[in-house]
């Protein structure tokens, strides 16, 4: 039975929302049914049952009749963010005990005299060392002792650890050292967790590797009680199917992996967005998009190339100040990259002393929300200006289950900018959008350039509460010509889980030059690496085909920063040094202009990622504008391309078939959201759904 | 409707963020460890008249002013009649760029329309050039390399061959150092295509207007926050002095330091005269340090820019350590020149108590070892040579509120490189890199703690290794009752004793052992909160008998916590 044909059921555990979606396939169709729960952080598992039961109720099916679950969820992050792990310790190197503490020995922000650094996860006594060492190139320095191991094991056991990380050196090259610490555990202290440095991160530079093994120990006690739960509680609804996870690289795995490997399900939430995006922009035949996801607090930007968003093999967790980067802790392990910066709907703003407007990263959060809930919110947030700018009808937030309140938007942005800068309250409001939506569009700016990309040629894909109404606008910034707002934009990391492969990577760090290239080492060194990626997959879906796609990182010997290089399996199967070498300067001439003459050229990384074929997308053609849209109303609506107050037409999102279009400015409202179509740009609603914003 | 004003905000923005860009591609593109994995670069926007609008945070407070005045030495030199589109002009001067020959400066004139708008600058510093190496040893600039006056590089978009012939034939490393040099000229190029794009959008033609308003903010924050230190300050001017190790002789840094309605002075007048080795500091590199410390304490939020610089004055005699002219060595610059703000701190406390810091370790504790086989090595198939840098930190001094940060770079923003990495740079094996336990000075708030390392190499090799180290026989000075940080300690494995500076032999089989400076202590330690005292013994922070001895635990408690430690119920 394929896909097409399954019963399957996404579910997203956001911070605020736990989201669910139901695929019920039909004669000629997919029905989709979703449904939005209030996360319960006691129980995650209560939401998901919760969430399930409604959507089954809707689409008028039973739980027993479900065939696929794909899980993501935010309780890993959280578990790091919070410091609510288990007692972990850390076995390591002697001489390095301090490595996750020292960090890079630098300091992110560089004028702040009283600068706190985030805490170690582990404190000093929780980490112990071992005498041992591994050498540079995998060979044993110092012999790792039996003895010594018992001896630390004996003082673990003593202190009475749930969970314990082995991280030793060079051990992404050597990994006998630490699979011995772990047998000496196993065989005497069995119900202790462990995790080696070697399994969840096999890379080079200790800081990032020990700190994505202790992350992982730190929470596993905690995923691992959770999944157990949730299979028990899904049994106990008589769903008897197989539930996958979401892991951060974007695609999914058994739930027996991401037990073994919890660190790997951080971010998958987001992950879900670009893979949701990624699938639509598959269906529209677009190379270059840039995924823009908005929510209540935060905004999160991806670059998807031909349909495929960009990873990355390091990111940062759990940022303790203003997003600042260096001021989480490094992950090391597959990761969909995004740049997420502390812009959404309820971020606050204020005046800074040099009496300018700074927009977030501190939000509303839902309590007490912005000014204009009424809830007891003073302070003005990015939704109290759209709301004054004309962006939101105060009857029709949220479905109209939560009326706005103007005035209080009005007397928040008089108070905290107003008055200290001399403006009215609609300047202010025009002020703050215009901040945060500079501060978004600069994120994209830099994350384009440090990818070597040029975001004139892309077309953004916009979901996520928030993103609807600040799209246009990030568009018009960036010079992006094309934007789609895809239906089900609310939900749309969990319709991302049901358009996922089953995919693992696996990826080691094997210094190579090219003037010393060994094509057999290259070869078995891929062979491994495709055999171990497969088998974690065929756990997953024991008959579909198997993908494996080939990527090295490489740079000139002596630059720091690896560029990606994909292979076809042909080249990774027969090495040459000459196509590794002219891959190689084509990547770096397209990122950077010329390559350098007379440099070697080195691979750091070796990657293979296996995968099950993606879905077969049908292929939309783009519809051109028909009919002209009914609109129901007008309204004043502020341009900040223009700097004044134009009438915008009111258009029902339900009320457009396809074909019908709007030119802006307008305002196309729903039931989640509202979009606003700049005076520069043209909607056209498309077949699938989706709202078409072109510039005119 | 102040229309305007929002626009206005929206391009400064806009303009912080070019540079943010330009500053990536550099450290993407660039060769020299110092500038990809440390951060020590540094990137900038200009108006036409070459005043700098907006410079990118890096690791370099060094480069702040020297950066600032670059662009103005290039105007004066070239001259604006004979710059045009698709020119871009360099230099290694010291005193007209960022003080030493390592670090290269390459400006880039912005045309828009057939017009010069602008200029991008940016600093980056290269593995090699030429001279004597990377060192404090030479006895004048003459022989620590190649000296490149400020000239074109590329002259409306065709390359000086015969110059880069001529680089190519004076570096150790030719390929990297013209790669360094053409990641400079692509980052500005990438910071302009930028710039042209923003112009565009916004309609601009020039940079007038934004400039006048970025420098007229600036100088308005700048200026209210000097306001405010000078109601606070608690009388008008502060004398403070701090003696270091020097090369041979100690050297002795003096501040008198005011602070006015509108301006802060800082001069230098008193320290010590020239070092006959490589550890004198160009004024540029004074006035960065310098100032560095003063924005810090005064006007940390203020970007930095022409407008929000000026209002600090600094100023050194001539040829005194800190006012070092042509031709003195300066290749270590780096070594006195940060501990400069130490220097600027302890007068700044006498003027605006529970401000600023006590003394730390402040200088990196650098070092660059060259490898090589030695005669006796038997199996010559592993045979190899290396060089290898590596930067590394001691503790920070503790706060008015909180303790020093441990092994944590200060003033300096520069980070570590991994110990994977470094290993695999060469046959060396760092054998030991963590904290240094009593290291801090005590007080009510502790010092940052040093670092240890030990420095080997691989079977059958030796080394030269080159230290640039002080705080040996100086360690940073506790404020206001705190004690002081320990000394920088270095030897061999054998115990024989080295030399915090310069090129010094180590055989095969023995190692090099360091002890990083910690960081001195704030106020009197018998006010230290007895909780941070708990928590520092279980930690390792301190020592049983420092924790007794020192800081007052009976020897009950201090054995409770080691019995928890063991139970596991401390953390």
């Amino acid at each position: 039975m394929d896909d097409k044909q399954r019963i399957r059921l996404g579910v997203d555990i956001g911070g605020t929302f736990t989201d669910v979606v139901l695929e019920v396939p039909d004669q000629q169709s997919t029905r989709q049914y979703s449904s939005k729960v209030l996360t319960t952080y006691a129980a995650p598992e209560n939401a998901i049952i919760d969430g399930m039961q409604q959507v089954c109720c809707k689409a008028g099916i039973i739980p027993s009749q479900i065939d696929q679950i794909i899980h993501g969820t935010t309780l890993a992050t959280n578990a790091l963010i919070e410091r609510k792990g288990a007692k972990t310790a850390l076995i390591t190197t002697q001489g390095f005990r301090d490595v996750i503490e020292m960090r890079t020995e630098s300091r992110f922000e560089q004028y702040d005299l009283n600068l706190t650094l985030p805490e170690p996860l582990l404190p000093r006594q929780r980490r112990y060392t071992v005498e041992e060492r591994m050498g540079a190139s995998g060979d044993v320095l110092i012999p790792l002792q039996r003895a010594d191991v018992e001896t630390v094991v004996k003082a673990i056991i003593e202190a009475g650890y749930e969970s314990v990380a082995v991280g030793l050196l060079h051990s992404y090259l050597n990994d006998s050292h630490e699979r011995l610490v772990r047998e000496v555990l196993a065989e005497q202290a069995p119900e202790v967790m462990v995790s080696l440095s070697s399994e969840v991160s096999p890379q080079m530079r200790e800081y990032e590797r020990f700190n994505t093994v202790v992350a992982n120990a730190y929470i596993k006690p905690l995923m691992k009680s959770y999944l157990s739960r949730l299979e028990r509680r899904l049994r106990d609804e008589k769903v008897g199917c197989a539930v996958f996870l979401m892991h951060s690289g974007g695609g999914i795995i058994s739930i027996e992996s991401a037990a073994e490997f919890p660190v790997r399900l951080v971010e998958s939430g987001p992950a879900g967005g670009a893979v949701f995006a990624a699938n639509i922009a598959a269906r529209y035949g677009l190379d270059k998009v840039l995924s823009f996801d908005m929510g209540g607090t935060t905004a999160k930007i991806c670059l998807i190339n031909k349909q495929t968003p960009k990873t990355s093999r390091v990111f940062e967790v759990a940022r303790t100040y203003r997003f600042k980067k260096g001021s989480g802790m490094p992950i090391s392990i597959p990761v969909i990259d995004m740049v997420e910066i502390g812009a959404g709907g309820g971020s606050l703003a204020h005046v800074d002393s040099m009496r300018q407007i700074r927009v977030g990263p501190e939000s509303a959060g839902s309590e007490p929300g912005p000014a204009c809930y009424n809830r007891g919110g003073e302070k003005p947030a990015v939704t109290d200006a759209d709301l004054v700018l004309g962006k939101l009808d105060p009857n029709g937030f949220a479905g109209g289950s939560i009326n706005l309140n103007i005035e209080n938007a009005n007397t928040a942005l008089t108070v905290e900018l107003g008055h200290k800068l001399n403006m009215d309250a609609l300047t202010a409001a025009y002020g703050l959008v215009e901040v945060v939506d500079e501060n978004m569009a600069n994120a994209a700016r830099v994350h384009a350039v440090e990818n070597g990309e040029d975001l004139t040629e892309f077309t953004m894909i916009a979901f996520g509460g928030a993103a609807p109404l600040h799209a246009g606008r990030l568009c018009e910034k960036l010079g992006i010509n094309r934007l789609l707002i895809p239906s089900g934009a609310g939900v749309g990391s969990a319709i991302g889980f049901l358009r996922a492969s089953f995919s693992f990577e696996a990826n080691r760090s094997v210094f190579m030059r090219l003037s010393e290239f060994d094509s057999c080492q290259v070869k078995l060194l891929f062979e491994n690496l495709a055999s171990e990626a497969t088998e974690f997959v065929r756990d997953c879906d024991q008959n579909s085909t198997v993908l494996a796609e080939y990527k090295v990182y490489m740079r000139y010997s002596g630059q720091g920063w690896e560029i990606p290089v994909s292979l076809t399996e042909a080249q990774a199967n027969e090495p040459h040094q000459e196509t590794f070498k002219r891959l190689f300067e084509t990547q770096y001439t397209a990122l950077f202009g010329r390559p350098v003459d007379g440099m070697d050229i080195e691979i750091t990384v070796w990657a293979v990622n296996a995968t099950t074929p993606p879905d077969q997308v049908a292929k939309i053609g783009e519809c051109t504008k028909g009919q002209l849209a009914n609109v129901s109303a007008v309204r004043d609506l502020f341009e900040p391309a223009l700097a004044e107050i134009k009438k915008a037409k009111v258009v029902n999102r339900h009320d457009m078939s396809n074909g019908d279009y709007v030119q802006g400015p307008a305002a196309i409202t729903e039931e989640e959201t509202t979009i606003i179509v700049p005076s520069s740009r043209l909607a056209i609603k498309q077949p699938d759904g989706c709202i078409y914003i072109v510039r005119q | 409707m102040k229309t305007n004003s929002v626009v206005k905000q929206v391009m400064w923005n806009r303009l912080i963020s070019v540079v943010e860009e330009q500053a990536q591609a550099l450290i993407r593109t660039a060769f020299s460890t110092s500038v990809r994995e440390a951060g020590d670069l540094s990137a900038g926007v200009y108006d036409a008249q070459g005043r700098m609008l907006a410079q990118a945070v890096t690791g370099t407070p060094g480069h702040v002013n020297a950066m600032a005045a670059s662009v103005a030495h290039f105007i004066r030199r070239i001259g604006i009649d004979n710059m045009f589109e698709g020119d871009v002009y360099l230099t290694n001067d010291p005193w007209e760029g960022t003080g030493h020959l390592h670090d290269i400066t390459v400006v880039s004139p912005s045309f828009v329309n057939g017009k010069l708008i602008g200029f991008f600058a940016s600093t980056s510093h290269v593995v090699d050039i030429g001279g004597r190496g990377f060192g404090a040893d030479a006895a004048s600039v003459y022989e620590e390399g190649l000296y490149i006056p400020i000239m074109k590089l590329i002259d409306k978009g065709e390359v000086d061959q015969p110059f880069v012939h001529l680089l190519r034939g004076n570096v150790r490393e030719p390929e990297q150092v013209v790669g360094d040099i053409f990641a400079l000229v692509t980052c500005n190029g990438i910071g302009h295509k930028r710039l042209v794009e923003m112009m565009s959008e916004f309609g601009l033609s020039d940079l007038q207007e934004i400039a006048e308003f970025i420098l007229h903010n600036s100088k308005q924050a700048t200026l209210e926050r000097i306001a405010v230190a000078c109601q606070n300050r608690v009388k008008n001017e502060a004398v403070a002095s701090m003696t270091i190790d020097g090369y041979d002789t100690p050297i002795t840094l003096v501040a008198r330091l005011s602070i006015e309605e509108n301006k802060v002075l800082c001069d230098f007048a008193g320290s010590s005269n020239l070092d006959k080795k490589g550890i004198n500091v160009p004024l540029v590199y004074t006035q960065a340090y310098a100032c560095y410390a003063l924005k810090c304490a005064i006007a940390p939020t203020v970007p930095n820019n022409a407008a929000s610089l000026a209002p600090f004055e600094i100023t050194a005699p001539k040829n005194c350590i800190l006012n070092a002219l042509h031709p003195a060595p300066v290749a270590l610059r780096h070594v006195v020149g940060q501990l400069i703000p130490d220097t600027v701190y302890n007068a700044l406390d006498q003027l605006l108590p529970k401000t600023v810091p006590a003394e730390g370790s402040s200088t990196l504790c650098n070092f660059q070892v060259s490898l090589r086989p030695s005669p006796e090595l038997e199996n010559k198939e592993r045979a190899c040579h290396g060089e290898v840098l590596t930067f590394n930190s001691g503790g920070a001094g503790a706060r008015p509120t909180k303790d020093g940060l441990s092994a944590t770079a200060f003033p300096s923003g520069v980070m570590t490189m991994p110990v994977e990495a470094t290993e695999h740079a060469g046959p060396i094996i760092i054998w030991r890199k963590e904290l240094r336990p009593d290291s801090g000075g005590l007080g009510k708030y502790r010092g940052g703690l040093g670092q240890y390392m030990e420095v080997g190499a691989m079977a059958g090799h030796e080394f030269d290794f080159q230290a640039m180290f002080d705080r040996v026989e100086h360690p940073a000075r506790g404020r206001q009752g705190g004690g002081d940080g320990a000394a920088t300690k270095i030897e061999r494995s054998n115990g024989k004793v080295m030399r915090g500076k310069g090129k010094q032999f180590v055989p095969n089989g023995q190692r090099v052992m360091l002890a990083f400076p910690g960081g001195a202590g704030y106020g009197d330690v018998d006010k230290r909160d007895t909780d941070l005292i708990r928590q520092d013994f279980a930690k390792g922070y301190i020592s049983k008998k420092a924790a007794i001895d020192q800081y007052g635990l009976s020897l009950d408690q201090v054995e409770k916590i080691e019995q928890a430690l063991i139970k596991g119920e401390l953390g």
